[in-house]
């Protein structure tokens, strides 16, 4: 186990400095810098050019490379070169809307997709799994902005029972702005969790174990919850954890349609002006967060399973 | 959420669209007593962390709203883009506008400390700080010379420029030209003359600012301002939703839909922007005169303003600034393929491809450019429509492409000529670069007879007009949405003094 967890450090660093390299590569690609963005036809070619130097994009790029890697390995995100600020401040403002978007997401998903999962599971081909087959995939096949565009237009606009969006809005004056944002995220989400919960159901009604408990006599309910279960959700946690990248998505699109002052909303911000700490700053929070994640999600199918593998 | 219960939103389209063609034209129609009090939320585009809190930095319409609520400038610009007295309650120039004498106005900053020369040679002095390239008047402010600038007195202020301009006044218009406190450095506590006074600010999502009671101009009505950021979309959900009173720069589409219902009401600023194609005349085939005119010929610009502005826009005649101070009103431009057809086969390049540059920098960019590509199609020739990136598009443009998309907001004729169509302009899209033109246009600078002054603009039109690289096909209307509970919002131009002024608005 400890010689697992070291293992798993290890490779969670080299990750880290890869998607580094990688994420400030691919932003110095990108047309234009941070001191270009400025250019909006207010300031001249020659205020530009001084604007440059100040921010010291004119220095080589390995040397703001292994600048900002300096600074990040002493703790310091660095500074934006929009608005001065430090990283810092913008990971922490953009953070908290997308976190209580996500975990709300995930408290109403996870119940929601186990209880559809064996419900589908242990009906097997039966109508009502037909029945619920056919909405998750149906739901997971709309796009995001186009749920989110409908339910915009009838539980707002027409009906007026939910805000639209959260401009001038606050959460805590009115939670009821995390509902329409929320169901958005839902769609997809409850459809791919509980197609493997489905699946593991299945899978764990059909194993010898259960079959033998079946024929000691183990009552029903008992057999569902404690033999069955632990089982069919090993494929469920699992794809928990894959689904972060599939929320990811389904946030910025979000962020984006709610004017939610988010983590996806600052992420695009700080590509759209060429705020490359900023950028780097936020994608290394997220790589931090999604080896958390998976490295939890693994732990966790070890304990509900503990003859998994550690080490694949 | 109760109050938005009985709002209609654009599914309930039907049986309204009869009222619609009634709606939203002008503003106060009621013409009510104005109330007192209450709380205006106004949606602007937002800049996430563009954005600032510093008046000397803003550029985007949402700075600029942010900045006018506390700031004033010396000169603002009425509705024609003509300077009309602010801070300044007057000034005189020297029989050579070289020196100026401007009167400040009797006006109180929100720390009580009362308006002086001080501070107006402090603010400039603000601007012209080298060591602050940001700052974003410092270029037309340029032929200021600080050191020569001095107060009379408390309320006169003496203001030299290296070189005679009697537009002067304009320039002390224009953007980031706010007079801050003498002493002013910490951006963050916000103190000016203005009708609101700062009360928080979060970059890319909200200010918000109180009536100041002692304005000069008269205390505002409304309680508290709201400025807040968002994109297109969910300005007009926020509008529509009961969450926001007013939404800037709204799009033709939502104009429509927004018309056929009861709630919200489009205020529409005739022609208040420029969008046209834009020549590089150092280029081919632009160089020959003969290619630029026969392209202005091939422009179906009624068809381009029904198209691509919805109908919401007015025919340009290759001229920037239609209805504004100064624009030479010259014959409109009409459509000739046979014109163009002739003058394309004399200058031999009617069956080459030209390619035309482009991007979605600017609604509308894109559609325009495949649309005239379309029409010079019918004159036999090949416009291939190249997309370069939205976010260094104003960047590119002034090397890239031969012929290119170009938009300009409002902004005085004479500032629009010495930004694009001098030899050392900073924005020079079509590389006009005529020494005999730029010296006409100095001499005519100096002129401080204002008739005079608008003959020889006028003369330099009608050169650009005829010669020049600009295909000014269209004037889209600046369109603003408010809730129908708001009065008191005018139809400007952006830029201008009566634009997202929200002191002389009320909620009904």
């Amino acid at each position: 186990m400890r010689s697992y967890a070291a293992q798993r450090a290890a490779l969670a660093i080299l990750q880290l400095a890869a998607l580094s390299v990688l994420v400030f590569v691919l932003t110095a690609l990108l047309p234009g810098d941070a001191a270009d963005m400025r250019f909006t036809e207010t300031l001249t070619p020659d205020q530009v050019a001084r604007l440059r130097e100040q921010l010291g994009l004119d220095e080589p790029a390995f040397e703001r490379f292994t600048h900002w890697f300096g600074n990040v390995l002493s703790g310091d995100l660095g500074t934006s070169l929009i608005s001065g600020g430090p990283v810092l401040d913008i990971v922490k403002a953009s953070v908290g809307a997308t976190l209580v978007l996500t975990l709300a997401t995930l408290a109403v998903v996870i119940p929601l997709a186990v209880a559809l999962g064996i419900l589908m599971g242990t009906r097997e081909n039966g109508r009502l799994d037909r029945t619920l087959t056919s909405i998750t995939l149906g739901l997971s096949a709309i796009p995001d902005f186009v749920i989110a565009v409908v339910l915009v237009a009838l539980f707002s606009l027409k009906l007026g029972w939910l805000p639209a969006t959260w401009v001038g809005g606050s959460l805590l004056a009115s939670p009821a702005l995390l509902v329409l944002p929320v169901a958005v995220l839902l769609g997809r989400t409850v459809c791919l969790l509980s197609r493997q919960v489905r699946a593991g159901t299945i899978n764990a009604l059909h194993a010898d174990y259960v079959v033998q408990a079946r024929r000691l006599g183990v009552p029903r309910r008992r057999l569902l919850l404690r033999h069955v279960l632990p089982n069919a959700a090993v494929p469920g946690v699992q794809e928990l954890a894959r689904t972060g990248d599939t929320l990811l998505g389904g946030v910025l699109v979000v962020e984006a349609i709610f004017a939610i002052p988010g983590f996806a909303t600052a992420l695009v911000d700080g590509v759209e002006t060429r705020d490359v700490p900023v950028v780097q700053g936020l994608t290394l929070v997220l790589a931090v967060a999604a080896l958390l994640i998976n490295l939890g999600a693994d732990l966790v199918c070890n304990r509900l399973v503990p003859r998994t593998e550690l080490l694949r | 959420m109760s109050e938005a219960l009985n709002r209609r939103g654009f599914l309930g389209l039907t049986g309204a669209l009869a009222i619609g063609a009634l709606a939203g034209c002008g503003a106060d129609e009621t013409a009510a007593q104005p109330k007192q009090g209450g709380r205006l939320r106004a949606v602007f585009a937002g800049g996430g962390a563009k954005e600032v809190l510093d008046p000397h930095e803003q550029s985007l319409f949402v700075d600029i709203a942010r900045h006018k609520a506390m700031f004033e400038k010396l000169v603002e610009l009425g509705p024609d883009l003509k300077p009309v007295p602010r801070l300044a309650e007057k000034w005189e120039p020297d029989a050579q506008a070289a020196t100026w004498r401007f009167t400040l106005r009797d006006a109180t900053f929100h720390d009580g400390q009362k308006l002086s020369a001080e501070d107006v040679l402090y603010s400039l002095a603000r601007i012209a700080d080298p060591t602050a390239p940001e700052r974003v008047a410092q270029s037309s402010l340029a032929s200021l010379d600080i050191r020569r600038c001095k107060a009379i007195d408390q309320r006169t202020v003496e203001l030299t420029l290296s070189a005679p301009n009697a537009e002067f006044p304009a320039l002390l218009a224009g953007i980031g030209t706010q007079i801050v406190r003498d002493g002013f450095k910490d951006p963050t506590k916000p103190i000016g003359t203005g009708a609101f006074k700062f009360v928080s600010f979060e970059a890319g999502r909200s200010m918000v600012a109180s009536r100041y009671d002692d304005y000069w101009d008269g205390a505002a009505r409304i309680e508290e301002l709201q400025i807040l950021s968002a994109d297109a979309e969910a300005r007009a959900n926020a509008l529509q939703g009961g969450q926001a009173e007013y939404a800037n720069e709204m799009t033709a589409t939502f104009a429509r839909t927004a018309e056929a219902g009861k709630t919200v009401k489009i205020v529409a600023a005739k022609g208040s922007t420029t969008q046209a194609f834009v020549m590089k005349v150092d280029q081919p085939p632009f160089d020959n005169p003969d290619v630029r005119l026969a392209f202005k010929l091939l422009a179906d610009r009624q068809r381009l303003v029904d198209v691509v502005l919805a109908g919401r826009g007015i025919v340009g005649n290759d001229l920037f600034g239609k209805g504004f101070q100064y624009y030479a009103e010259l014959p409109q431009r009409e459509r000739n393929v046979e014109e163009a057809r002739t003058l394309l086969k004399k200058a031999g390049v009617r069956n080459k491809e030209v390619e035309i540059f482009t991007s979605d920098a600017t609604a509308g960019f894109v559609e325009a450019a495949t649309l005239f590509a379309e029409q010079a199609g019918e004159a036999g020739l090949k416009l291939k429509v190249t997309t370069g990136s939205a976010q260094t598009y104003a960047k590119d443009l002034l090397t890239k492409g031969a012929i290119g998309s170009h938009r300009s907001g409002a902004m005085p004729i004479p500032q629009y000529i010495t930004d694009r169509l001098l030899s050392k302009s900073p924005f020079n899209v079509t590389h006009w670069r005529r020494p005999a033109f730029d010296a006409a246009f100095a001499s005519a600078q100096v002129l401080t007879d204002e008739a005079a002054r608008a003959a020889k603009y006028g003369e330099l039109q009608k050169t650009l007009r005829d010669d020049g690289g600009i295909l000014a096909w269209g004037h889209p209307d600046f369109l603003v949405a408010v809730s129908s509970k708001v009065q008191g919002v005018e139809a400007v131009p952006p830029n201008t003094l009566d634009s997202a002024r929200f002191d002389k608005v009320w909620l009904a």
